[in-house]
C-alpha cells in the first residue's frame, strides 16, 4: 500500500521535471498542475512555501522545492521518492546525449555551432548576473560583498566554499549592526505562535478540507 | 577512487552552491581547474545543452560532469551527490522548522550571501569567457607586428556583444539565442 503511493510519487515527479526547461521557477506551474489541480494532494499556498524554503537551504531549488513536497506527502520515504523521480528524467536524457556528442564534436559543422554557442552562453550568464542584481535589494553593504567576492575569486582564488560562508556571515552582522535582527526575531516568534494557534484550531475543528494529514489517515 | 571522489566533489556542491539556478556554476568552475575533468568549452557545452533539455539546469551539468568523468556510474554518482545533503537538509527541516526561510538568521545570511553569489557567478563567465575572447599566449611573440586581432577574438566579442543586445531587447527563452548562435556559428564558421 506505501509502496504503491511512494511509486506514484516518483512517477508523478518525473513528470513532472520532465516538463521543466531551464529555471528553478519553471517547474512551478506544473507541479501546480498535477499536484494541486489533479491530484488536490497539495495546496497551491503548500507549494510556493517550500518553493521558498527551497531557496534558502542548500542546493538545487527545483530539486529542493520536490524534496519538501515528497516528504509533505509521505515523509522521509516521499522525500526520497520525490527526489529520485525529479532527477531520473535528467540521468536518462543527458546519458544519452553525453555519449553521442564525443562523437558529433568530431564533425566539423557542430564545431562551428558550439564555438558560436559557447559565446550565447557567457552572453546569459552575464544576463543572469543583471538580473540578480536588479532583483537586489540594491544597498551598498550588497556591492560591498559582490565587490570583495569578485575579486577574492578571480584575483585571490579563494575557494567558494569560504567565499560563502563569510558572506552569510556578513549578512549577519550586517544586519546585526542596522539593528534589524532584534525587531526581526520578534516578528518571527510572533508569527510562530500565530501559525501554532491556527494548525490546533484546524486539527481539533477538522475545518480545513486541504489539511493532507486527514488525506493520509484514508491509506 | 575516483567514484568517491566524484560523489564528495559534487556532495560538495550541492552543499554550497546556494542561490539556484546557475549559483552551482562558480563550484563546477573550480572544478576544472582542480581536477581538470572537463575543459571551460566543454563546461559551456554543458550549460547549453542542459538549458535546452528538460529538468533542471544544475542536475543536467551533474550529470553530463559525471558521465564525462566515469561513464554511466559517474553519472549516476555525481547527480546522486548533489542532490543528498539537500535530501538530508531538508527533511531535517521539513520536520523541525515549517518557517525556515523566515527564521531571521537565515534572512539576514541570505541577505549576504544573495551578493556573494552573483559575484561568484559573475567571476565565473569571465574566467569560461577569457579562453573565448583573448588570445594572451600571442603577448609573447614581437610587439612590432602584433595587430589588434592577435590579442582579441573580434569575432568572437561581436557575437556576443550582439547576443546580449538580443537577449535584453527581446526577453525569448534562452534555447532561442542557443540556436541562433548555432546557426551564426556554422554561417560564418567560428
Amino acid at each position: 500500500m506505501i509502496m504503491k503511493k511512494l511509486f506514484h510519487i516518483f512517477f508523478i515527479f518525473f513528470k513532472i521535471a520532465s516538463f521543466t526547461f531551464g529555471g528553478g521557477y519553471a517547474m512551478l506551474p506544473i507541479i501546480k498542475r498535477e499536484l494541486v489541480d489533479n491530484l488536490g494532494w497539495v495546496t497551491e499556498k503548500d507549494i510556493y512555501n517550500y518553493y521558498a524554503i527551497g531557496q534558502s537551504t542548500p542546493g538545487i531549488i527545483a530539486v529542493n522545492t520536490a524534496t519538501m513536497t515528497g516528504y509533505s506527502l509521505k515523509g522521509f520515504k516521499g522525500a526520497v521518492a520525490a527526489t529520485l523521480g525529479f532527477i531520473s528524467p535528467s540521468l536518462i536524457i543527458i546519458t544519452l546525449i553525453a555519449s553521442f556528442f564525443k562523437r558529433f564534436q568530431e564533425i566539423k559543422v557542430f564545431q562551428h555551432a558550439f564555438a558560436a554557442i559557447q559565446i550565447a552562453v557567457v552572453a546569459l550568464i552575464i544576463e543572469i548576473v543583471i538580473k540578480m542584481w536588479q532583483k537586489s535589494d540594491k544597498t551598498k553593504f550588497s556591492l560591498l560583498i559582490f565587490i570583495i567576492t569578485f575579486i577574492a575569486l578571480s584575483f585571490l582564488k579563494i575557494s567558494p566554499v569560504y567565499l560563502i560562508l563569510f558572506s552569510a556571515g556578513m549578512g549577519i552582522i550586517i544586519q546585526y549592526l542596522r539593528g534589524n535582527l532584534k525587531q526581526a526575531f520578534k516578528n518571527y516568534d510572533s508569527q510562530n505562535k500565530n501559525h501554532n494557534q491556527l494548525e490546533e484550531e484546524m486539527i481539533t475543528n477538522k475545518t480545513n478540507p486541504n489539511n493532507y494529514k486527514n488525506k493520509d489517515c484514508d491509506q | 577512487m575516483l567514484y568517491l571522489t566524484l560523489f564528495l566533489e559534487f556532495f560538495k556542491v550541492g552543499l554550497f552552491a546556494l542561490g539556484g539556478g546557475l549559483a552551482a556554476l562558480p563550484f563546477l568552475q573550480d572544478l576544472i581547474e582542480k581536477y581538470g575533468w572537463i575543459t571551460a568549452e566543454e563546461l559551456l557545452n554543458m550549460i547549453a545543452i542542459s538549458e535546452s533539455t528538460p529538468g533542471a539546469i544544475g542536475i543536467n551539468t551533474a550529470t553530463f560532469i559525471g558521465y564525462n568523468t566515469a561513464g554511466l556510474m559517474g553519472a549516476i554518482i555525481a547527480t546522486i551527490g548533489l542532490v543528498f545533503p539537500s535530501l538530508i537538509i531538508i527533511s531535517i527541516i521539513a520536520h523541525y522548522f515549517k518557517s525556515f526561510n523566515e527564521h531571521p538568521l537565515v534572512e539576514s545570511a541570505f541577505s549576504g550571501i544573495r551578493p556573494a553569489v552573483a559575484a561568484l557567478i559573475a567571476s565565473a563567465a569571465y574566467e569560461l569567457s577569457r579562453g573565448e575572447l583573448f588570445y594572451p599566449q600571442n603577448l609573447t611573440f614581437e610587439i612590432n607586428n602584433l595587430k589588434f586581432s592577435d590579442l582579441l577574438n573580434y569575432k568572437a566579442l561581436l557575437l556576443l556583444i550582439f547576443i546580449f543586445t538580443g537577449i535584453r531587447v527581446f526577453k525569448k527563452h534562452p534555447i532561442f539565442y542557443i540556436i541562433a548562435a548555432a546557426l551564426i556559428g556554422i554561417l560564418f564558421k567560428f
